[in-house]
């Protein structure tokens, strides 16, 4: 277990003189605590993955410091920095069994045998793969695969970290359920720090503990999973996370009022001073906005669609030219193209050129 | 124009990837080939097109049967999951591709091919190569490419399998604008639960190699025919318990009875299993009328909008979702409850009994 | 796979069904024709039914010891130099660059001796080899060895095994190389996690992943060395003796040489044969090895 300090750490690679705004990782610096879950979660090209790599030492970085527990390990080989990583697809020997795959890294640091036997048994437990541990493992399935390539991490009593890069993109759905909840359980068990890099937010909430949210390049805000859904700090942040994402409509905002299409809605905080430049806009997720039947003091919107989804109904509505997604309320069946929407204003929160503005009580 | 699968089985090497499935499609309907990996999709897929000769059975268009006519013969487009594009030729020449070796005339090429990139919103990249795009702009070429062929039978192989889940999600949002605007027969291919209810249309619930039940999809969530069909349309993974039903009251395994109200007053003594989705099963609200079963947290995710509460009781493990952040630790105890009135109901044959009636 | 059927391809194969008739079939017919008569070729004709066979086949006879002998040989032969080719060809595999222009440089070097007609490379080391002009002959000599191919069948096993492995080690080599380049990234990268040694990561990841190219590399070793005419025969002309006489050059004095049509008809069938035996019995080991057990099994 380790602490994982990054101090303006970048990387480009296309090399350091390249200019600042093609690096693939900008300059972050950020703690992560030992024993943590982290997630690092962003769409393709966002620097997850470099930044994954960057920690576990497949890629030296261009600039900056990485420490583990204080100790400057920037240009330590992987295997000095005594990390596992999971890949994408399940890495395994293909000629041993299981047992001995668990077994592989204890064998290579010389661990005596009693000790490796015990080792491996526990680990086994813990992922359910005692039975399998004679099986040729090229048999068995990719979720047991997996499984192996994460055990074979975990083995290592003292490792400092276990790295995830999307480790159940070729898993099944409903295997995904029970593996997620495996890792979660090892996490709470084992102590570990963990860092889980995914574009799938719903792996990336349910995981961690701190959600580091990532686009092109930068962190644009790291914090738990009810952090990042009540308060994004950036409008990318509200788009990313929920299903469907937070609606992001232009509007004018003074004092306890905002303004579209003609219509206001109460705010719960005073906005004032608002800069006359800045776009400013209002974010309010879903969840927060329900549709109703029309009335005079309701914003009014088009119906374009309502998605069914078994366990929750969401309105595709237009507001002039603004796109929205809005809470069907349960029992309520929309009359005609028209409705109204009613918003919840302790969830509504105003963005100076995407940036949240705190507002005042 | 409809295409029609009578009774049709394959077999790859000695085992029984379709097991006699029938099915008709009518024309302008988009239908979800729902399922797990291996249950058949991609075989049925490959049948409808004629890539595959099935082993017995015929398939009709129209009413003619078209068993072992070559594809290329047959009115038919596909999208895979890879995203699969001519990569030396531009993203224009990829779309008319199809177009040309029909030898279609020039200006009609163009206009055909225009319209395609604005409805998949490819005109400002018409000019670039394949690995010049993302992800999401390659697959849109595929699914243009697919539909300026005017082809009868569109196939999508779980076609947003590989994007990111926003780009998923916004591509998913398009598609049925899309398909509507076609009015060709649409098969889509997917593992994702989700992404049927989202894309509407028709449902067919594969599991291997048979076709469990076809129909709209909102029925076949809401009514599906078998316990099998709740639990490939459930995610998360379908809770089940079983009971049996004596003199007036439920014995829920493992414990606990309570008087045969809501759906369960209609049945016939005799044991049953009841499957309800995370969402039927509430927590610690204290409603009235309800089935309650004392359980333990394992383990609870949150992503914000959402709490996934798994459960663990008497031997069994149940998952529920509850709307918000509810942060309960491992090793709570709470009280699970079930609303009798939103359950499903299977008998010992596991079909359906009982179902909540639908709003 | 069941693909739908197209009966319009059997006449795109009609000509070259043609071809092979005429090149192909038509002589192999004869063959058989004269390995059942006794022959000079000038059109008499004894039938002889399978006697032949029977006296190829038995090592008592003349024929059939010379057989034996010069079969024995080549499967000597082919022994040590698939022992040498093989894991020569993986270290070489191993140690060549995986970027840059290094590796296009490597190739073209390595694919070099692949490109030299074979009676050439014969004639190369016919001439390396020669004490008085021959590089190698006359270093060898003045180290103190008394080399010389023509008198002494030591020296002359060794050159033509020398020849043979610098002729085709390359090809080997290629073959593993385009095995290795196969093998994912991440693999590696886990090895190096899991703290593996040189060693072990070459016998739990690369060998494994090079299985399959490895057996084509053995099969097509084997095939060629066991068929082996031109190089020996420039070099050594089967001698001295009949110490380097392979069962091609066996046969090719039978026929040309004595001018026994029969016998050596015969010995060619018989040679044929062995050759289709073997080819099956790797392929079937080949393909087994290869085909993934379609049952996997689910641990969760």
């Amino acid at each position: 277990m380790a602490r994982i300090d990054l101090v303006d750490l970048a990387h480009s690679y296309s090399g350091n003189d390249a200019p600042p705004e093609s690096f693939a990782l900008k300059p972050v610096t950020m703690t992560w605590r030992q024993g943590g879950a982290y997630a690092l979660l962003g769409p393709s090209g966002c620097g997850k993955t470099t930044l994954l790599n960057l920690i576990s030492g497949i890629v030296t970085p261009s600039r900056g410091k990485i420490l583990f527990d204080g100790t400057d390990i920037t240009q330590a080989t992987t295997q000095q920095r005594n990390i596992a990583q999971v890949f994408q697809f399940p890495v395994i020997y293909d000629t041993m069994t299981v047992g001995q795959n668990l077994a592989f890294p204890l064998k290579n640091r010389g661990v005596p045998g009693p000790e490796i036997v015990a080792r491996v048994k526990q680990i086994a437990d813990l992922l359910d793969l005692t039975p399998y541990l004679n099986r040729k493992a090229t048999r068995l399935t990719a979720d047991a695969k997996q499984k192996i390539s994460l055990g074979r991490g975990l083995v290592r009593a003292d490792v400092a970290a276990v790295l995830f890069d999307e480790p159940l993109t070729v898993i099944d759905p409903e295997l995904k359920w029970q593996l997620r909840s495996k890792l979660k359980a090892l996490h709470r068990e084992l102590d570990l720090t963990m860092i889980y890099v995914t574009h799938d937010q719903t792996e990336a909430l349910t995981f961690a503990d701190t959600v580091v949210v990532m686009h092109d390049g930068r962190v644009v805000q790291s914090g738990t999973p009810a952090e990042l859904f009540d308060k994004p700090a950036h409008t990318f942040v509200g788009y990313f996370i929920g299903s469907p994402g937070m609606n992001i409509v232009p509007a004018q905002v003074l004092g306890r009022e905002a303004r579209i299409d003609g219509h206001t809605i109460a705010l719960k905080r005073s906005y004032n001073g608002l800069s006359k430049t800045a776009k400013i806009e209002i974010g309010v997720r879903p969840e927060f906005v329900d549709i109703a039947t029309p009335a005079p003091g309701l914003l009014s919107a088009n119906i374009e669609r309502i998605d069914d989804l078994g366990r929750a109904r969401f309105a595709r509505v237009r507001v002039g030219d603004a796109k929205l997604a809005a809470r069907v309320p349960p029992g309520f069946s929309p009359s005609g193209d028209s409705a109204g929407l009613v918003f919840d204003p302790a969830h509504v929160h105003v963005y100076a050129d995407s940036l949240l503005v705190e507002g005042a009580a | 124009m409809s295409v029609t699968l009578d009774h049709v089985t394959r077999t790859v090497d000695g085992i029984p990837t379709i097991r006699d499935v029938s099915l008709t499609l009518e024309r302008g309907t988009l239908s979800v080939l729902l399922g797990p990996t291996l249950s058949g999709k991609t075989s049925i897929m490959r049948l409808l097109a004629g890539l595959d000769k099935p082993a017995s059975g015929r398939v009709l268009v129209e009413g003619k049967d078209v068993t072992g006519i070559d594809v290329r013969q047959r009115s038919v487009a596909m999208v895979y999951q890879q995203f699969i594009n001519y990569p030396s030729l531009t993203v224009y020449e990829n779309i008319a591709s199809p177009l040309r070796v029909q030898g279609r005339p020039k200006e009609e090429i163009d206009r055909r091919v225009q319209e395609a990139a604005r409805l998949l919103k490819l005109e400002p990249f018409m000019n670039r190569t394949p690995l010049q795009l993302s992800g999401g702009q390659q697959q849109r070429t595929a699914i243009a490419r697919a539909l300026v062929k005017g082809a009868d039978l569109v196939l999508l192989d779980e076609p947003l399998a590989n994007l990111d889940y926003k780009l998923r999600e916004e591509l998913r949002a398009e598609l049925p604008r899309i398909f509507e605007a076609s009015g060709a027969i649409f098969v889509y291919a997917t593992t994702e639960p989700s992404e049927a209810l989202l894309l509407g249309g028709d449902t067919l619930c594969m599991w291997e190699g048979e076709v469990l039940q076809h129909g709209e999809t909102p029925k076949v969530y809401r009514h599906p025919d078998t316990m099998r069909v709740a639990q490939v349309f459930s995610d998360p993974p379908l809770n089940i318990v079983g009971i049996e039903k004596r003199n007036g009251s439920v014995v829920y395994a493992g414990g606990g009875e309570a008087p045969a109200t809501g759906l369960y007053a209609g049945l016939a003594d005799g044991a049953y299993r009841v499957g309800f989705r995370a969402h039927q099963l509430e927590v610690a609200n204290g409603a009235a009328g309800r089935h309650v079963f004392p359980a333990t947290v394992s383990v609870t995710e949150i992503t914000g909008s959402e709490s996934f509460v798994h459960l663990h009781r008497e031997s069994q493990n149940w998952v529920a979702v509850l709307h918000g952040v509810h942060e309960y630790e491992p090793g709570e105890r709470l009280d699970a409850a079930l609303d009798p009135d939103n359950i499903f109901v299977f008998d010992a044959a596991n079909r359906l009994v009982a179902a909540p009636k639908s709003s | 796979m069941e693909k739908t059927v197209n009966q319009k391809a059997w006449f795109l194969v009609l000509p070259v069904f043609l071809i092979v008739a005429f090149s192909a079939i038509l002589p192999l017919m004869t063959v058989v024709n004269y390995s059942m008569q006794d022959t000079f070729g000038n059109n008499q004709f004894f039938w002889n039914g399978v006697g032949w066979f029977k006296e190829l086949l038995d090592p008592s006879t003349d024929l059939g010891g010379r057989f034996l002998a010069s079969v024995l040989r080549n499967l000597l032969f082919s022994a040590i130099i698939l022992a040498i080719e093989v894991p020569l060809g993986i270290v070489v595999a191993l140690s060549m660059p995986r970027q840059g222009w290094q590796v296009a440089a490597c190739l073209v070097i390595l694919a070099l001796p692949l490109l030299i007609p074979w009676n050439v490379v014969g004639t190369i080391w016919q001439i390396f080899g020669r004490p008085d002009i021959g590089l190698l002959g006359y270093v060898l000599n003045k180290m103190g060895f008394n080399y010389n191919y023509v008198a002494n069948d030591l020296d002359a096993w060794f050159t033509v095994i020398v020849m043979d492995v610098w002729h085709w080690t390359s090809l080997v080599a290629l073959l593993c190389y385009a095995g290795l380049k196969s093998i994912p990234d991440a693999y590696y990268q886990a090895a190096q996690i899991d703290g593996a040694s040189r060693w072990a990561v070459f016998k739990a990841i690369q060998l494994p992943k090079m299985n399959r190219v490895l057996l084509i590399a053995v099969l097509l070793r084997f095939m060629d060395s066991f068929m082996i005419y031109t190089e020996p025969f420039v070099v050594t002309g089967g001698g001295p003796g009949n110490s380097t006489t392979f069962v091609s050059i066996e046969l090719v004095k039978i026929a040309l040489g004595q001018f026994d049509l029969g016998k050596a008809a015969a010995l060619s069938l018989v040679y044929n044969l062995i050759i289709l035996i073997v080819c099956w019995i790797f392929y079937t080991v080949m393909t087994n090895a290869g085909a993934d057990r379609p049952a996997k099994e689910s641990v969760v």
